[in-house]
């Protein structure tokens, strides 16, 4: 490392080239040029394209969300239809069912009193057949005890009085 | 200038900054066809290949390039308008164009062997003064004597308004020196470094040393590139907004 020297040499004829003064008018050329066509490749193309675009951007976000505000009313105002319309459909089921229930309770009530008519007036007829029975079964009763009497008394070797026979069974029946 | 000894290292850390035809020759004419003209359409086929061939779908949702292009819009765009105001969203093409190229010419500049055009004090100091020319000739037209009142500190005491007015004066014309020299320095003392550390490496000893080195010169030049031109453009729109409200 001995013989090693560092040396710190600059280019060109000037210290630095950025102080050369001879390529100053190439450089300041170059710089304009381009500059210029910067310039226009954005003030004619690339800018009003980008704002374009942005406008647009924010223009679509805007209806979008208007648009989305907008459906959202409409969603609130169909939920709002829907649960009218079941409240109606309930008032209207609860309704129908009340009338229904009277109904019922008209028509059953109207068969139960007609249904207790036919029974009182089956009842009556069986009570009518019965006695007219028990009347019946009176009478052979006391038509048996007269043959009987007088078959009894002519037996006995009497003369049957068909009065008196009358009497003394109607006598005994009614005891 | 002789060549180098055996054993000896030199080190031509502004070598890079030469100037030189393309197609041989070495005149440099304002005219010829150099390493300028090349880099600097570089730079132009770039914002060519980002704002018009990336934006060509006209997306509402965009591309990948498209919305990097949207991006930058966005960017230069609110801070032409943040700083400057309403008025000076008019001047937007211009200020972004200026952008553009010190971005675009900055990175083009950290591709190895490349030419950074933005390293040169003539093109910084034409787009400095650019601006400065372009600044005060708004000033004056939109304000007439008016603009002189930048100058006229008018909530200083009366006997040192004259005093300031003269350092405001002095600080006024310093602007496009300083504006242009900030980024021609900068992109000029970076590359430098990194060539110097990069000459560093032929000695063994040093080499790993100086490979972190280029590393992390490198790294930093990323950041300058980009914040060098975002100063320029904040600079320029700051310069815009005193030209349009001089009363401050």
């Amino acid at each position: 490392m001995a013989d090693t020297t560092t040396a710190v040499e600059h280019g060109g004829g000037a210290a630095m080239p950025q102080l050369d003064p001879s390529t100053f008018s190439n450089q300041i050329f170059w710089l304009l040029v381009t500059l210029v066509v910067i310039y226009f490749v954005l003030s004619r193309i690339a800018l009003p394209r980008i704002s374009a675009v942005l406008a647009e951007r924010s223009g679509t976000i805007t209806n979008d969300l208007a648009a989305a505000e907008e459906l959202k009313a409409k969603a609130v105002e169909a939920e709002q239809a829907y649960n009218k319309a079941l409240a109606d459909a309930r008032a209207e089921a609860s309704r129908i069912v009340d009338e229904t229930k009277a109904q019922i309770q008209e028509d059953l009530k109207a068969e139960m009193a007609k249904a207790d008519e036919q029974i009182s007036a089956k009842a009556a007829e069986g009570e009518k057949a019965i006695a007219e029975i028990r009347a019946n079964a009176l009478n052979s009763v006391s038509e048996v005890a007269k043959a009987t009497a007088a078959e009894l008394v002519a037996a006995m070797g009497g003369k049957a009085d068909d009065k008196a026979i009358d009497a003394a069974v109607a006598e005994q029946v009614k005891g | 200038m002789a060549d180098a000894a055996p054993g000896e290292i030199v080190i031509k850390p502004f070598d890079q900054f030469i100037v030189k035809p393309l197609f041989g020759g070495t005149e440099v004419h304002w005219y010829t066809i150099t390493n300028v003209t090349l880099w600097m359409a570089l730079a132009v086929l770039c914002v060519v290949g980002l704002f018009v061939l990336g934006s060509r779908g006209r997306a509402i949702v965009p591309s990948r390039s498209q919305s990097i292009g949207e991006l930058f819009y966005g960017f230069i765009y609110k801070m032409v308008e943040d700083i400057a105001g309403h008025d000076g969203v008019k001047y937007f093409p211009y200020i972004f164009t200026v952008f553009l190229f010190i971005f675009f010419a900055n990175f083009l500049g950290l591709l190895p062997m490349s030419f950074t055009t933005t390293s040169h004090i003539a093109v910084t100091a034409v787009l400095g003064f650019g601006v400065f020319i372009i600044v005060t000739v708004i000033g004056f037209v939109k304000n007439g004597a008016g603009f002189l009142g930048l100058f006229w500190p008018s909530e200083a005491p009366m006997a040192l308004r004259p005093i300031i007015a003269v350092i405001e004066v002095i600080s006024y014309f310093v602007r496009p020196v300083s504006h242009s020299i900030r980024l021609a320095g900068n992109i000029t003392a970076g590359h430098a470094m990194i060539k110097v550390f990069a000459g560093f490496a032929a000695i063994a000893a040093v080499a790993p040393l100086s490979v972190v080195a280029i590393a992390a010169v490198y790294g930093l030049e990323v950041l300058v590139a980009g914040i060098q031109a975002y100063v320029f453009t904040i600079l320029t729109c700051i310069y815009l907004k005193d030209a349009l409200h001089p009363a401050h």
